[in-house]
């Protein structure tokens, strides 16, 4: 098997081991000058990185490193450098009266700028990276508010958050009941049809006047007589064409029967109060402010 | 007498696990119990028709022919892995190929651990066990210690990869990545993993050559320390014997710590370690040159296993790690960079007079760019353990491009040259049915690796940035979903990239397949490589 191999290696002919396995031979060609040094290099920056920084394991603790470094430390510190930068505007923002940042553009450009990111890292997983809402999430872009879209009203909302299991001040509005629980199937395929008729959608002329009915008697005390909601208890609008979870037949007929309680969290105690109220602005500036 | 003590054991084992089948707590491990015990009820009814037979005695110098079920497995999981790779690249980009039909078993979180284990412990482990079959037998000039221990390697080897797969897709994970198995699976490879170092070392003490062969010691120095990284970091506590679920002994970061030894050494180890052995063998073989330096493979060879086992905590940077351990993984990392090298300049150089092969020979073109992958990425791979450029690259796509240079350029290019070199041999043929598909096989793999790779680092080092912009108040800029929208096109880009990998190996298969089936037979059967 062994296939012999030219044996003339030029003038610095290095020779081989002397050993042949299947074949296979070893030069004798000694370390590459650049490989050797560069390692030396290498080993060389090793042993002084681990002087500078905190390094050894030994018993009593590690090296510290000349340096003192520390990543949390590191940290800690770029974090107080940004917080001492924006402490003053914060203070301001915290003290102004959330009506009145847009007088102070330097202010109101803080509140944008600091509201979008809170919002792109805290609001935007159910909101949607554009505000625009997701099925059972809010689009925070349209004038159709379920709590209110003044500034305060939005303040407080994402302050204390909807039907918040964690916080005593939540906006309390009262859940959708599961109508299933009381209500024939045939009332509520016809009460569908009435909300279908007051939304301007087709909709069963017989099975919607026995649906007025229905809903007289069991929805108007939180969506008001002519269905069009009602803010101080949350209950939407069902006249127009904006829908949280769907208007459709069977989305209705799903939340008649099973009813809803969408939760937004509360953000007090998570979010610094100026990061609130930088969000509420910019949640108000998004086009649906009122 | 040893035949019956195989027959006891394979009933014991049958019904065994058809009672543990019988009380298995969760589906999964129901599953694997019945498919173990149809295992052995199938292998306890072959023993049993072959007790008594007269059996074969070996008449020729080398068992060849269990490194040729190796070089077929081999080609079959690499097909597997390459395919599911391909998939769940795709399912990246387009997340609608996450069917709902099959949600809880092919979706993107099951599969991913099927492809990176199909690829590199199914495709390269294989790959490592019957090469280094091969080689050990040559380069010692010896038979395969322990008869037929070598069968039971290569099967159980493969049994563990089905118990592993099939494992992931029914939900059964220890959550470490590389490492997912759970315990009976990881009890099992380890008595696998204990009698391939058997066959191994045996087949070399029994040498009758003077001296060990440099890819010998790497061979060696993969399978020992696979061994241990792998008890080490599987040690857990079965919740009950009769179900997958086990519970780790190391909790937080020191279970991490532990994770990411096993991790790194694994591709120290396995991936990087053991395919050396490989090169050392087979470029020389197909250069049919001499290996440029002795004293460099002895050297590079010291240094790399010293320093590789100390360089895992590169992996925890900026986390709940301590900083003394960061700082050394990454100056371990560093001083490691020329110790993987020596094995590039001895790849390399070992061509020199002999460059003029890369024009008529594609198999040689594949080592050389396999070596010259893997001289890139064991540079790139130091360079990401500094802290700082870490802070960039961690997390990002970067790190899946990092990976992948190295595994499609290195471990896949050396080992397609290895199958392509030993096909012929093994087989007894005078040559590969085609040079020309070799030819295409390669223009298709770098390309298709340079199309993944450069995607991956543009993709990595744009989230890196993304994540980090911050405006003049500190505040970030981009929301993650904006990263992740803004890595579509490279996303499908490393698809297609991977997709001409996979062809490259579709081709290789069928080549493959039509030297066994077509190529002419060799005149006569040299010595050294008989046919069995």
């Amino acid at each position: 098997m062994t296939t012999p191999h030219p044996q003339s290696h030029g003038k610095n002919d290095p020779g081989t081991t002397g050993h042949s396995w299947d074949g296979i031979e070893e030069l004798n060609n000694p370390l590459p000058k650049w490989w050797l040094y560069t390692f030396y290099a290498c080993i060389l920056f090793a042993l002084v990185y681990t002087i500078l920084y905190p390094a050894w394991p030994l018993p009593g603790g590690e090296t510290a490193g000349v340096l003192h470094y520390s990543t949390r430390g590191a940290e800690a510190a770029e974090v107080k450098a940004w917080d001492k930068q924006l402490a003053p505007l914060q203070k301001k923002l915290d003290a102004t009266k959330l009506t009145e940042v847009k007088n102070d553009p330097a202010l109101m450009q803080y509140a944008n700028s600091a509201g979008a990111a809170v919002f792109r890292t805290n609001c935007m997983q159910c909101h949607g990276a554009g505000a625009a809402g997701n099925k059972g999430y809010p689009n925070l872009l349209d004038d159709d508010w379920l709590h209110g879209g003044t500034i305060d009203a939005i303040y407080t909302t994402i302050l204390h958050g909807v039907r918040s299991p964690t916080d005593p001040d939540t906006r309390a509005a009262p859940a959708m009941p599961a109508w299933g629980e009381s209500l024939k199937p045939v009332e509520i395929a016809d009460v569908v049809q009435y909300v279908l008729k007051i939304s301007n959608q087709k909709f069963d002329a017989a099975q919607a006047t026995a649906g007025a009915k229905v809903f007289a008697d069991n929805c108007v005390a939180c969506h008001g007589d002519n269905g069009k909601g009602n803010q101080a208890m949350g209950a939407p609008n069902l006249t127009d064409a904006i829908w949280l979870y769907g208007g459709d037949q069977a989305t209705l007929t799903q939340t008649i029967t099973n009813g809803r309680a969408g939760v937004m969290p509360s953000w007090s105690g998570k979010l610094s109060e100026a990061d609130i109220r930088a969000v509420s602005l910019y949640v108000h500036g998004l086009g649906g402010g009122q | 007498m040893w035949d019956y003590i195989k027959l006891i054991a394979l009933g014991v084992v049958a019904v065994g696990a058809a009672f543990i089948a019988n009380f298995a707590r969760d589906f999964g491990y129901e599953v694997h119990a019945l498919l173990v015990m149809v295992v052995a009820a199938g292998m306890f009814v072959w023993q049993l028709r072959q007790i008594d037979e007269p059996k074969p005695v070996p008449t020729n110098e080398y068992m060849d022919d269990v490194v040729r079920a190796g070089v077929i497995a081999t080609m079959f999981w690499g097909i597997v892995g390459f395919l599911a790779g391909v998939f769940i690249a795709s399912q990246l980009a387009f997340p609608s190929l996450n069917f709902a039909w099959a949600d809880g078993y092919m979706n993107f979180g099951r599969l991913r651990p099927v492809h990176t284990s199909a690829v590199i412990f199914a495709f390269g482990g294989n790959a490592l066990i019957a090469t280094s079959f091969y080689v050990v037998q040559r380069t010692s000039a010896a038979r395969l210690w322990g008869g037929n221990a070598a069968w039971f390697v290569f099967w159980g080897y493969n049994l563990f990869i089905v118990l592993a797969a099939s494992g992931y897709v029914l939900g059964i994970t220890q959550a470490k990545e590389y490492a997912e198995p759970e315990w009976y699976v990881d009890l099992w490879l380890t008595i696998v993993w204990l009698v391939y170092l058997a066959v191994f070392l045996g087949t070399i003490l029994k040498r009758k050559e003077p001296h060990i062969y440099v890819a010998n010691w790497f061979y060696l120095s993969f399978i020992v320390t696979i061994a241990m990284l792998h008890v080490f970091n599987n040690l857990s506590v079965p919740v009950s014997i009769f179900g997958s679920k086990s519970v780790q002994v190391f909790s937080g970061v020191q279970d991490a710590m532990v994770q990411w030894w096993y991790g790194h050494n694994a591709v120290g180890f396995f991936l990087t370690a053991g395919f050396l052995g490989m090169m050392y063998y087979f470029v020389p073989k197909q250069a049919e040159r001499p290996v440029y330096s002795y004293k460099l493979s002895i050297i590079h060879f010291w240094a790399l296993i010293f320093l590789y086992i100390w360089a895992g905590p590169h992996h925890l940077h900026y986390t709940a790690l301590p900083d003394w351990a960061s700082t050394l993984g990454m100056v371990f990392s560093i001083m490691l960079w020329m110790p993987s090298w020596g094995g590039m300049i001895n790849g390399l150089m070992t061509l020199s007079g002999a460059w003029d092969k890369l024009r008529t020979d594609p198999i040689m073109r594949m080592m050389v760019v396999a070596i010259g992958f893997y001289g890139m990425s064991t540079f790139e791979g130091p360079m990401m353990s500094i802290k700082t450029v870490n802070s960039l690259s961690h997390y990002t796509d970067w790190t899946i491009g990092h990976v992948h240079s190295g595994a499609l350029g290195w471990n896949g290019m050396i080992t397609f040259g290895a199958l392509y070199f030993l096909t012929p041999r093994l087989w007894n043929k005078q040559r590969l049915y085609s040079t020309r598909m070799v030819s295409w096989h390669f223009w298709l793999a770098t390309i298709g690796i340079v199309l993944y790779a450069a995607a991956m680092w543009v993709s990595g080092i744009m989230e890196g940035l993304m994540w980090r912009e911050v405006d003049a108040q500190g505040y970030l800029v981009n929301s993650f979903a904006d990263s992740v929208s803004a890595r579509f096109p490279m996303l499908v880009t490393r698809a297609v990239g991977g997709g001409m990998y996979l062809t490259g190996a579709c081709i290789m298969a069928y080549n493959l397949w039509k030297t066994v089936t077509d190529a002419p037979e060799k005149a006569s059967a040299p010595a050294a490589v008989p046919a069995e």
